[in-house]
């Protein structure tokens, strides 16, 4: 029993991880129909500013909103930059973009002048009580994941469903044009849609970074593609079912690799998932018929 | 008469000239964008690695299987485009390229990530190709693709290629079977990656998981856009370029990735059909030039 509920634990704070990236991809997506690979890069330079700072001052809780604050001013300026002046080209033209973007970015990362080539330890105190119990231990950076991916998601929620421009969101996600028509200025929900994706994307980072002490310019490849699948799953553009599909790739990985093993790669597990839905369900789980 | 290194780029160039042609003939013939080419070009790459360190077979048998089997897994791979497009099937792909490294690092029968070593070179009645004979080995094969995508794009089946691109319903509506001619293509770009792979492998004498790896399907595909996604022009000069000026230009070695990727950037903001791909910027001036249209 204690260790099905331990099981069960380290999957749920891998869920909010891979949540926490796939809800600015699912995001992007709903709006502008582009799978933004370029998501992945935000993610690890989140991590990387994070690192920095906490490199400077020793102090998580400083490193934290400002790795956010730099990832969701990254999004924003690859939207700006980039992705306004293609909106309306074949949707291939964003995609190559989009792949350019994250192989810029990916390649200046893993110069010495900053990551470089190897492997940083992120060594944080994060400073939070570890939750301990007969059936259940969570160390004090599972309770952090666990709180504040709770935290950012209710924060979404409040913005999508209480908050005018959350409104003007769902409109322009459901028509562009004709939301555009009615006065919502499509511009400034595209660039608050990358402004909120992205610092989450960042906070990921972090949180990634810190749970398994390691920052290097490649981690947000696996990840970045597992994001991918979780979005396809969950139904593109779709946050609930994003979040739900979060979870059920991360649980499915977490208990194959505990009870059965390493048969497969563990990362072949998102592929499989990702070829058996667009086979049989290619609107994703909760998507419709 | 040439000096070594520039006969080693010469073979690279053929090889990612193959490469890109094979990719063209998927994404620029049939429309189906992939990530995962460089899938592929490791299936080639490990089957001829394998049959002839492993089983003892001669490079000439090796490099035929090499075609047939990545020819076949393309076929299987492209099982998936025919239920979803565009964007789902680029996940796909890329998922696929993922997957094989994968396989390829941590499976022990591929070798591992120490790879496959002593890879023999190929030879005929006591001939070893090596230097400017495996060059020319290269160039036949090279030929043999550009053959091969010319009469592509002068038939039928070229045709159909084109229509699945532009609209697959309507495609469908004229009695094209959209679903066989998307596997037609899997089937032989794959065929001619695993090709390029099989040489590959035979001039290197080791390959490792890491040469096959996401970032290279990316190389492959900047090529193809950088010199004009449809055209074999297009796809001969990006992968000579592209190729060769990292090897050449020292500063744009260190930052091979960053070019690439700019590229890719660049050109889709700018010039989306290419350097000399139709309706390109310089394509239209060389063409008024020669006084043609």
């Amino acid at each position: 029993m204690s260790s099905f509920l331990q099981i069960l634990a380290s999957g749920l704070v891998l869920g909010c991880i891979y949540i926490l990236l796939a809800i600015g991809l699912t995001m992007v997506y709903g709006i502008l129909q582009i799978l933004h690979i370029a998501h992945a890069a935000v993610y690890t330079i989140g991590a990387a500013v994070g690192l920095g700072v906490f490199n400077l001052t020793g102090n998580f809780w400083l490193s934290l909103p400002v790795a956010m604050v730099a990832g969701g001013i990254t999004g924003v300026l690859i939207y700006l930059g980039v992705y306004r002046k293609i909106l309306d080209a074949p949707r291939i033209v964003p995609l190559i973009t989009s792949i350019g973007l994250f192989m810029v970015a990916q390649d200046l990362l893993q110069k010495k002048w900053l990551l470089g080539p190897y492997m940083h330890a992120f060594p944080a105190q994060v400073g939070l009580p570890a939750l301990r119990t007969p059936y259940l231990n969570l160390t004090s950076n599972e309770v952090l994941i666990l709180t504040l991916t709770f935290l950012l998601l209710l924060a979404v929620y409040l913005i999508m469903n209480r908050t005018k421009i959350g409104l003007g969101w769902r409109a322009s996600a459901q028509d562009r044009d004709m939301a555009a028509a009615l006065g919502v200025n499509i511009n400034q929900v595209i660039a608050l849609n990358f402004l909120i994706g992205s610092i989450l994307a960042a906070a990921a980072g972090v949180l990634v970074g810190v749970y398994y002490n390691k920052v290097f310019a490649t981690m947000g490849d696996v990840p970045s593609y597992k994001a991918f699948v979780i979005i396809v799953l969950g139904g593109l553009g779709n946050i609930p079912g994003t979040i739900l599909a979060g979870f059920i790739l991360a649980l499915a990985e977490t208990f194959l690799v505990a009870t059965v093993g390493f048969v497969l790669p563990r990362d072949a597990i998102a592929f499989l998932v990702l070829i058996l839905v667009l086979m049989f369900r290619p609107k994703g789980l909760l998507g419709g018929s | 008469m040439f000096g070594q290194y520039f006969i080693t780029i010469l073979i690279l160039c053929g090889i990612w000239a193959v490469l890109t042609l094979s990719l063209n003939i998927l994404t620029g013939y049939a429309g189906q964008v992939s990530l995962g080419h460089a899938a592929f070009f490791g299936i080639g790459a490990y089957t001829s690695a394998l049959l002839t360190t492993r089983y003892s077979w001669s490079f000439w048998p090796a490099f035929l299987a090499s075609i047939i089997i990545t020819g076949l897994v393309g076929g299987f791979l492209g099982l998936p485009s025919l239920r979803v497009r565009h964007d789902f099937l680029v996940l796909a792909t890329m998922g696929i390229n993922f997957v094989m490294v994968g396989i390829f690092k941590y499976v022990d029968f591929f070798g591992g990530a120490m790879g496959i070593i002593n890879i023999p070179k190929p030879s005929l009645w006591g001939i070893v190709f090596r230097g400017e004979k495996f060059l020319l080995l290269v160039l036949v094969y090279l030929a043999f693709t550009l053959w091969l995508c010319y009469y592509l794009s002068r038939r039928w089946a070229g045709l159909a290629l084109r229509a699945v691109k532009s609209d697959e319903d309507a495609a469908e509506v004229c009695g094209i079977s959209v679903a066989r001619f998307k596997i037609y293509a899997f089937i032989i770009s794959g065929a001619l990656a695993g090709g390029a792979g099989s040489l590959y492998a035979h001039f290197l004498g080791s390959i490792f998981p890491d040469h096959f790896a996401f970032a290279e399907s990316i190389v492959i595909l900047s090529m193809l856009v950088f010199g004009g996604i449809g055209t074999i022009r297009g796809a001969l000069l990006g992968a000579f370029l592209l190729k060769a000026l990292p090897e050449y230009l020292r500063v744009v070695g260190d930052y091979r990735y960053t070019l690439y990727g700019g590229i890719l950037v660049l050109m889709m903001l700018f010039q989306p059909m290419g350097i000399i791909g139709d309706k390109s910027w310089l394509w239209e001036k060389i063409n008024a030039w020669l006084g043609r249209r």
